[in-house]
This record gives structure tokens, sequence and C-alpha cells, in this order.
């Protein structure tokens, strides 16, 4: 097949003048820098020799991390700047719903918006004419087509944008993270919109975060990190590298997170009025932090797997292990090992600890560890914290460590809250499901 | 540089557009409309008719009556100063389309030029209306000259105005240089008093050296001097160096044109 879209080694470079805001004329002139300040101070590589085809015909998603160059990508598609080496080629009309409706003005009506939007995109005005009332019941703005578009909501305004730029009729249709326009009724459309180009063999390249539509979507999936090709392929393949390396990414960000938390020293002075474990109302006020009055101490918190890898990404469902290195200078009789687990927002999701759990303390010398073994943490997706603590059975703390320590679940799924309990769907009667295709 | 140029013509239609965009834009909302592209030019002439007529009246007989003299500089020069004004603001205006459409971003002082020129033309019929009240009426072998002093003008202020907003676009402070420069230029221009004013002989090399005073001058002599068209000459010099202009502010401007996304 014929390429409609081939990018070979292109790099793009932005420059990027210096730090003041504005330059002015002024200053120029006084430090005799006019040329000098027309000139670039620095540079930055926002693609770096990144080469891929989009064959005619073909649904391309092109995924990343923010700041990867994907929207720089479809830029260079669409020819709003120009490569700094390489080529580009793009066969047909290409039209782009990259800023929807970026050439509304907003004291003029929608009506003639959208006839200076069309020609703006390519079209002749007997093109806008013909295709005008297509356009008007896309965006459903019938009532309001003759208003000024500054009385517009912002979801009237993308959507009148959408609709204008989806009607160019284009051989190449480039997409950047446009499906947040409206309600789901209007995105359902735009999704039909799009299958509609792809069944005429219009050609298709998306930019999105929304790992779901490229693998429901496209055909290809090109994955970009940091101005580079990564990655391309099948989009399900593609999709599965992009989230391990982000899962990779987030562990190493809590493992940072977790040193700075575990360097910070025990402080008496901070000890709340006494706190046991088992006073929630009070636990989900208390701010995090650490404290305690020794001599035990909490000198090591880790989630590991069951290989003893210490993790931060845990897949729901997973057994996983709460460790804890404790030490104490003098031995002790009295001692309570308490774990908590809290949502994101301060939620106990559980906590236990020895003593509730009829285990009596009867003596702790060195240094010892502690293993909290889950079988399976059949938690939702999110992110959680640990509190963890040693104390005497009065509760006077010894070492307290308040959502210190963060963690992730990952569900395979997106379904939604706290608890993940282990489910299946079972059927009877006359209903019948099969399992989605592309899922 | 000649590519870009060469494309310039198959914008014409979004060119239009814009133009009648920023036309009705500019008047949507208020009560009259676009009886103010009318009423700005008459109440600005008012206002210098009385300053003139009234408060500083010492003046030569030949550029009576006053009103009509005044107006043939006037309103050439609204079309100039507004145009170079809003062109130094165009890129800044329009940088979300620069920014995220594909779009020739020279369009936009363009088109500043251009909706200053309708103005121009809209204020023509009180020009008309003035000349015939006083039953000043031109010479019409003369009139045919009109179009191209316009032309002359456009290209020129066109020039400027490719000049000024790529300028605008890196040093901001160009915009609050250019009023003043705008009210000298206005002031050093025969518009309000004539080129042969006595005692301003020392001063008519300057006059020479203003490019607006041809067009001024020319204007004149078209609308409201009779005799013969006596400044042909120098307006063609001022049209072959408003080419010269245009392309250079064309040049400057296409070089400039890669770096506007990341400044405006």
């Amino acid at each position: 097949m014929t390429p409609a879209i081939e990018l070979r080694g292109v790099t793009k470079v932005y420059r990027r003048y210096d730090g003041r805001q504005f330059r002015t004329l002024k200053s120029a002139l006084l430090q005799r820098s006019l040329v000098r300040d027309l000139r670039p101070d620095e540079t930055f590589t926002a693609l770096a020799d990144v080469s891929f085809v989009v064959p005619e015909g073909a649904t391309v998603g092109v995924i990343g991390r923010n700041g990867s160059g994907k929207s720089t990508a479809l830029k260079l598609v669409a020819g709003i700047t120009k490569p700094t080496s390489g080529t580009v080629a793009v066969r047909g009309r290409v039209s782009a719903l990259i800023e929807l409706g970026a050439g509304f003005h907003p004291e003029i009506s929608g009506r003639e918006n959208v006839f200076i939007n069309g020609i703006m995109l390519g079209l002749t005005k007997r093109e806008v004419e013909q295709r005008f009332d297509e356009i008007v019941d896309f965006a459903e703005l019938r009532d309001f087509i003759d208003a000024p578009v500054k009385t517009y909501s912002s979801g009237m305004y993308m959507r009148l944008g959408f609709a204008v730029a989806i009607h160019v009729d284009p051989d190449v249709l480039l997409v950047d993270e446009v499906l947040a326009v409206g309600d789901e009724g209007f995105t359902h459309k735009c999704l039909d919109k799009f299958a509609e180009f792809k069944r005429r063999g219009k050609t298709t390249l998306i930019v999105t975060h929304t790992l779901g539509l490229v693998e429901r979507f496209c055909d290809e999936a090109v994955w970009l990190d940091a101005g580079r090709k990564r990655a391309e392929g099948h989009p399900k393949r593609v999709i599965d590298a992009y989230v391990t390396d982000i899962e990779r990414h987030e562990e190493s960000f809590l493992a940072a997170a977790d040193r700075r938390a575990q360097q910070e020293p025990a402080r008496p002075d901070r000890a709340p009025a006494p706190a046991a474990v088992d006073d929630t109302a009070d636990l989900s006020k208390a701010a995090e932090g650490r404290w305690g009055s020794g001599p035990v101490e909490i000198v090591d918190v880790a989630l590991v797997t069951r290989d003893g890898e210490p993790t931060h990404v845990v897949h729901s469902g997973e057994p996983v292990t709460v460790r804890l290195g404790v030490r104490t200078p003098t031995p002790v009789d009295d001692f309570v090992f308490g774990v908590g687990i809290f949502s994101a927002d301060g939620v106990m999701v559980y906590g236990t600890n020895t003593g509730v759990e009829g285990l009596e303390g009867a003596s702790l010398n060195g240094a010892a560890e502690v293993r909290l073994e889950i079988d399976a943490l059949d938690l939702g997706e999110g992110t959680y914290k640990l509190d963890v603590a040693v104390h005497k059975r009065d509760g006077a703390p010894y070492d307290y460590h308040r959502l210190l320590h963060t963690f992730r679940v990952k569900s395979p799924v997106k379904d939604a809250g706290l608890y993940r309990p282990r489910h299946r769907w079972m059927f009877a009667g006359d209903v019948r499901v099969h399992a989605r295709a592309d899922d | 540089m000649w590519r870009n140029l060469a494309r310039l013509p198959r914008y014409r239609g979004l060119i239009y557009s814009l133009v009648s965009r920023e036309l009705k834009a500019r008047y949507r909302g208020s009560v009259l409309g676009f009886f103010w592209s009318f009423i700005n030019p008459l109440i600005l002439l008012t206002i210098y008719s009385i300053v003139f007529v009234t408060f500083l009246p010492n003046r030569s007989a030949l550029i009576e009556p006053y009103g009509v003299f005044l107006f043939c500089g006037l309103l050439p020069w609204t079309w100039l100063s507004a145009s170079l004004n809003e062109s130094a603001a165009a890129l800044v205006a329009g940088g979300n389309l620069i920014k995220k459409v594909m779009f020739p971003a020279e369009i936009l002082p363009l088109v500043s030029v251009l909706a200053g020129m309708v103005h121009f033309f809209l204020g023509l019929p009180i020009l008309v209306g003035f000349l015939l009240f006083f039953e000043h009426a031109p010479d019409a072998a003369d009139l045919a000259w009109f179009p191209v002093v316009v032309l002359v003008q456009l290209v020129f202020t066109a020039g400027m105005a490719l000049l000024l907003s790529a300028l605008t676009a890196h040093f901001r402070d160009i915009r609050d240089i250019l009023s003043h420069v705008l009210t000298f230029w206005f002031f050093a221009t025969p518009i309000i008093y004539p080129w042969f004013q006595p005692g301003l002989e020392a001063y008519r090399i300057w006059f020479k050296l203003n490019p607006f005073t041809h067009l001024a001058v020319s204007y004149q002599e078209l609308l409201f001097f009779h005799g013969p068209f006596g400044h042909l000459q120098s307006l063609f010099w001022l049209g072959g160096l408003s080419v010269l202009l245009f392309l250079a502010g064309y040049w400057v401007f296409d070089r400039l044109r890669d770096s506007f996304a990341e400044v405006v």
C-alpha cells in the first residue's frame, strides 16, 4: 500500500528565546543586540530522528507520556511547523483536529465563524455552503448558530470546531486528544464519524492518552518517548510495552518518595494524643509524619512481592507482604506491631495489629523483622498509603509512621472502588453474552 | 521567500473572509454598526476643522474650503496609522492561528492593512459629499490617477505592516513607540497644512524625504487643487520604493516566520 504519511528521520528542534518574557526594542538598541536578540538562545529537541509510515487507509495511534513529542509529530504532519531535519510527506488533503475552533472570532456569529473556519481549513465558500446544515446538525447547535460565539459554552465551542473540521472531508485526518469535547453522546458521534472515515478508506493519525481508544480503533500504534520512537506495531503489543514502562517509572518515583520519608527521624515532640490503632476516627484526621518515644524503632518499611522483591506497584489480587525492619537498643517486652492501609484521600481501608489479633509481645531485642503477609491484595485501582507502628499495649507509640509509605494498585479492568472482591459473572436463563473482540 | 510570496494569491478567499470578519467584528454590538466607518472620519474632521478654522485661523486662502483640504490628507492618513497600529498587534492577537492552524502568518498584517483600506473606501463617499457640497469638483482627468495613488499607498502600507508585525512579535514595546512615531509623523506631513506653507521652506527637504508627503500631496492635488497632476514623478518614485519596501518587509517577515510560534 502506498504511504499516506511518511516521516523519515524527522528531527524537530524548538528554539527558545531567553527567559525574559518580552525583549524590548529599547534594550535591544541600547545594548546593540537587535540582530542577536532575534536569534534563539537555547534549543529543545522535541523529536529526534523519528521515522514511521502510515499506509493509506490505516488508522494509527501515537502514544507516549506528556512531552514525548506526540503533538509535535502531529503538527509536523499537519504542516503547522517544519522539521529541522528529515522529511515529512503527506498525500492528500489534511485536516487537523488539533485546536478546535482556533480561528473562531468571539464577536461574530456561529454561522459566520463556520464559513471562515471552513475556508481557513481549505474549503471554498460554496463547499461550506453545501455542508453547512450537516455541520450545524452535527454540532447540535441549530438554535444557537446565529448567536455570537462568545456566548457559547466551551463545550458548544469545541463541538462547532469539531464539526467544521470533520466536515472538511480530508483524505488524512489528524486527531489530537479531542474526544473530551462533549458529553457521552457527542463522543459516540465522533467515534462513529472516525469509524466511517475508516470504512471509506481514509487515513487517520490519532494522538491520545486514552489507550483503550488506540486498542479499539487503531491498526497500528507508535510509542514515542522523550522525542524518540520506542516501539511501533500492533497496538496491543505497543500498549503493553508502554504500560509496563509507565509502571516502572511509577515504581521508581514512589521508591524515591519512600527513601525521603524513611530518612525523616522520629520526633517525640510531635506525638499526638495517645492514639490507638483501633481509634479510626482520630486516625483519619491526623496528618502524615513520624513520631514516637523510642527506644523501639522501625528502620525499614517495604512492600515486597512473593519473591521478596521490594515493589510499589501491585496488581490487584496479587499476594504482597508488608515487611518491617525493627531495632531496639534495649530489650522491651511490651510491644504491639500495627499496620494500616489508607486510600489516597485518607479513608482507612484496613487496619490491624498484633494486639487485636491476640498476639502478646513477650520479648524484643536488637534487630528483628516483622512481616504481614497478605494472600491477595483485593484492592481497587488507585494510590494507597501505609501506616506502620510499634507501640505499647496502652497505645503509647515507640515509633509511628503515619501515611509515609505510598504504593499503587493496578486493576486489569476499569472497575471502580477501593475493594475489588474476587468475582465472576454468571448467567442463567435466556441471556447470552460474549467477550468483546477488542479486549 | 519567492515561493511563499507566490502562494499568497491562493489565500485570497481566506484573506477576503478574514477582512470581512474583521469589519463585522469591529462594529458588532454597537448600535450604529457600520455607520461608524462613516462617522469616525466625520467626527475627526469636525474636530480638526473647529480647531483650525476657529482657534488657529491663520492660513493661506489657497486651501479653502479648509475642511475639504484637510479631509483629502486625513482620510488616507487614518488608513495608514490604523493599519500600522493594528498590524503591530496582529501576530500577537492571532497567536492562536499561528500556533494551531496551518496558516500563512503574513495574512494577519495584510488583513489589517486591507481592513484599513475598506474603511478608507467607506470614508470616500463623505469626501465626495464634501466636494459636492462645496462645489469643489476635481478635474475628471486627474481622477484616473486616483487608483494609482491608492495602489502605491497599499503597497507602501503593506510593506511597513509586514516589517512592524514581524518585529513587534519579538519586541513588544514597538507598539508603544509606534503610537508616538505616528503622532509626530502626522504633524510632520503636510496634512493639516499645505506643503507650500510659507515659512516652512527650510523643511522642504524633510517633506521630500517623508514618504507619506508624496501620498498626501498626491491626494490633495488630485482631489483638491485644480490644474494638472504635478506630483506624478514623485509618486512613481515612491511606488518603486514601496515595492522595494514591501519585498524587504516580506523578506524580514519570512526570515522570522518560524520564530513566531515560539514568541507570540
